[in-house]
């Protein structure tokens, strides 16, 4: 096996254990952190269902941003919702057998694929073009665009220009999964695709692609609103009943 | 000061979001709080030698103890939805008083000392050092924030700049650079019992006053009771209520609906105030002990219920937060919410908004109104940031809009809407709120109404709107200061139960 697949299959596995473990270290941390009030942004649902429905509808709507604005919410919601379906294409990279569903899924990933790049370039060209949206935007807003394009774009690349092996590629996978790693195609692009993917994997833990499970997290949106019907309390809060 | 306080020209409304001008507020900042009212109410007196070290703690234990907090400086993904939501960035122009802008003052100091990238690339990330500086950016720009909660609405993840605000404003607090306006405000809660510093004696004799002016009117003796144990209802009400105008048009207002329907109530000197001001300055120390004078006040007296007048912020903290600090409401199953909660009547909700109440009696006829008393107005109706997207009212969400609208309309044959984009969740703030209803700001607070200008204008010319009634105490006292520079007559502001006052008919029903 070359040094090159044995490097990717360590850079993989740290990769995944930084995203894994840092994902789950932040949410420890969300969900261990007490919110001592009631403050949903109201109107807000009354109920823990309506709440989950209210949860629902920002995952896969975005429907505080639809409010913000359309051309944001396209754009966001292109790249997202494509970047959903070319995940679920690449799980056939890590199923054997492939389900049936699946296979369906696989060939609609390419246009999600379109879909995402063309979410990406809007969002991108917001960030120069909007005076706005450019005061705000840090060196790392931007390298985060160039990341997701690169991955978005060297893919198409293996798609459209320079096939791969893929039927190797999904045995490289298929044998990290089940610790007996097996030789990648020795190929420029698909290298330079795979480093990127595992560069997102590392920094996510640590960047504002923490918006993923932070949502969840959201007081004003993952509370009910049912202050008066129902006490509130963090424990820390608890101890000063009674005391003056 | 106020000689150089000009009003903004108002735009074709709806407009596109302004241009950049940036540092134009840079200027604008309250007056830092003395030693004096700092250490009144257990602040130290000044900023003093390492208080770097002492601010980043009190950011750690922040952190530690607000989720809101954690997630929402981790969260951002500077998308910008939020940039030309803010009255103030729109009436300013100042980038600094976008949103986001706003959070990335205290979120760049947080991803210095407080996350990986930070400490390793700060320049990458836009994180930097916590100097005096950058705090004294946070004191300017913290305090052109009135935790109005209208960028919350638009935000993907639901991140509230009021948060963020509270946050950093305890911080500065901390370390002895706490905000004069509120600080001393929060010293005469304690001391006095209300805002204003309006002692028993004269708060007894201002109604006494109200009695004499209202029997005059009216030619009925309506009562504006003051400590009197065993009345069924504790009314908790804005001291601006007692004496400001047109603020004490409500409380007669609300008389009249209680002499109507023939309920005792009862005013308190201890709890001559619905108004917390720990909300704005964001301790939960402030914000609980303030509250705590109501349920003392209630228990005391003996009250069956209680109900808070027009007051915006008050009703977020009654609404949202009085059961968590004080046991005011429902559902507790401790030692501490049980004293108060067995004692209050749970056939009604607690706390109760006065415009629950009123509409209530309207529902079930138990008013006799004359909505053509109101015929000389247009009215139209501004909701409060507070009411609008921090508390609720009746029993289905949204009641908070609903609820108002239909005593306005029940009392007033010509009402109509100002655009929906600035209603509703919506809502475009006064310019006031928050802590910043103070003269040194004036300017800010001209500026920062420019939104809700433009949409009043627009009803004006349309409908010849002449009277905007508001639920909110600094709403009221913000728009009589301010409309006189948009070319409006300051009278056009008042609230609803002055409108019920208008209609009302006492004696008996027919």
């Amino acid at each position: 096996m070359s040094a090159a697949s044995i490097l990717f299959a360590i850079l993989f596995y740290a990769a995944g254990t930084v995203f894994v473990g840092g994902l789950a270290w932040r949410i420890r941390v969300y969900a261990r952190t007490p919110a001592p009030l009631k403050i949903p942004t109201t109107p807000a649902p009354t109920t823990r269902g309506g709440v989950a429905l209210r949860l629902a509808r920002e995952v896969a709507l975005f429907e505080s941003l639809f409010k913000g604005g359309v051309w944001l919410w396209l754009f966001a919601w292109l790249f997202h919702a494509g970047l959903a379906l070319v995940l679920l294409r690449h799980l056939r990279y890590f199923i054997e057998p492939v389900w049936a569903w699946l296979a369906f899924v696989v060939p609609l990933g390419v246009y999600a694929g379109f879909a995402m790049i063309a979410g990406l370039a809007g969002l991108w060209v917001r960030r120069v073009a909007v005076a706005r949206v450019r005061y705000i935007s840090t060196p790392s807003d931007h390298l985060m665009l160039a990341l997701l394009v690169a991955i978005g774009l060297s893919g198409f690349a293996m798609r459209f220009l320079v096939h791969t092996d893929v039927v190797a590629v999904k045995a490289f996978f298929l044998g990290l999964m089940r610790l007996d790693p097996q030789p990648l195609p020795a190929d420029p692009l698909l290298y330079l695709h795979l480093a990127l993917v595992a560069a997102l994997m590392l920094v996510f833990p640590f960047s504002k692609l923490l918006h993923a499970p932070g949502l969840f997290f959201s007081p004003s949106r993952n509370q009910p609103d049912d202050s008066r019907e129902r006490r509130h309390q963090a424990a820390w809060a608890a101890p000063l009943d009674g005391r003056n | 000061m106020a000689a150089d306080v000009k009003a903004p020209p108002l735009r074709e409304f709806p407009d596109v979001p302004p241009a950049l001008v940036p540092d134009a507020m840079a200027g604008a900042k309250p007056y830092v709080a003395s030693d004096k009212i700092q250490q009144a109410i257990g602040f130290p007196g000044e900023l003093t030698e390492g208080w770097e070290g002492r601010a980043l703690g009190r950011m750690g234990e922040l952190l530690d103890r607000y989720r809101s907090l954690r997630v929402y400086l981790d969260s951002c993904v500077h998308c910008g939805a939020c940039a030309d939501k803010c009255h103030y960035f729109l009436g300013t122009q100042d980038p600094k008083n976008m949103p986001v802008a706003r959070q990335e003052l205290m979120r760049s100091v947080y991803r210095r000392y407080f996350t990986l990238p930070g400490k390793l690339f700060p320049r990458l990330v836009g994180a930097r050092d916590l100097t005096k500086d950058v705090l004294d950016e946070w004191y300017t720009y913290y305090h052109q924030c009135s935790e109005c909660r209208r960028c919350s609405v638009f935000c993907p993840y639901g991140i509230d700049t009021a948060e963020v605000t509270m946050a950093a404003r305890e911080i500065m607090a901390a370390v002895g650079m706490g905000q004069k306006y509120s600080n001393e405000i929060i010293g005469k809660v304690h001391r006095i019992g209300n805002n204003l510093g309006l002692p028993g004696p004269a708060l007894a004799d201002t109604l006494t006053g109200l009695e004499e002016d209202t029997l005059e009117e009216t030619g009925a003796s309506v009562r504006f009771p003051l400590d009197e144990a065993g009345a069924e209802v504790l009314l908790v009400t804005p001291s601006a209520d007692f004496f400001a105008e047109p603020h004490v048009e409500s409380l007669i207002g609300y008389a009249k609906v209680f002499h109507a329907a023939g309920i005792r109530w009862t005013l308190s000197t201890k709890a001559s105030e619905a108004g917390n001001f720990g909300l704005f300055i964001g301790n939960y120390d402030q914000l609980r002990r303030i509250a705590l004078r109501i349920r003392e006040a209630a228990l005391e007296l003996g009250v069956k219920r209680i109900v808070v007048g027009e007051c915006g912020h008050a009703w977020r903290v009654a609404y949202s937060f009085w059961n968590t600090l004080a046991g005011i409401g429902a559902g507790g199953d401790d030692p501490f919410a049980r004293a108060l909660q067995s004692q209050l009547d749970s056939r009604y909700r607690q706390p109760m908004h006065i415009c629950e109440l009123t509409w209530d009696l309207i529902r079930r006829g138990a008013l006799t109104l004359d909505p053509e008393a109101n015929d000389h107005r247009v009215v139209t109706f501004h909701d409060s940031c507070n009411v609008a997207r921090g508390s609720g009212m009746g029993d289905h969400p949204g009641g908070q809009f609903t609820i108002p609208r239909d005593i306005v309309r029940a009392v007033a044959n010509r009402y109509v809407e100002m655009d929906p984009g600035t209603t509703l969740e919506r809502t475009f703030c006064c310019g006031g709120g928050g802590g910043l209803l103070t003269d040194e700001l004036l300017d800010l607070r001209v500026k920062g109404a420019l939104p809700r200008m433009e949409a009043l204008q627009e009803v004006v010319d349309r409908h010849g709107v002449n009277f905007m009634a508001t639920i909110c105490a600094i709403c009221k006292a913000q728009f009589s200061k301010v409309l006189p520079y948009y070319g409006f007559k300051m009278g056009m502001v008042g609230g609803v139960h002055q409108l019920v006052s208008t209609a009302i008919r006492l004696g008996a029903k027919q």
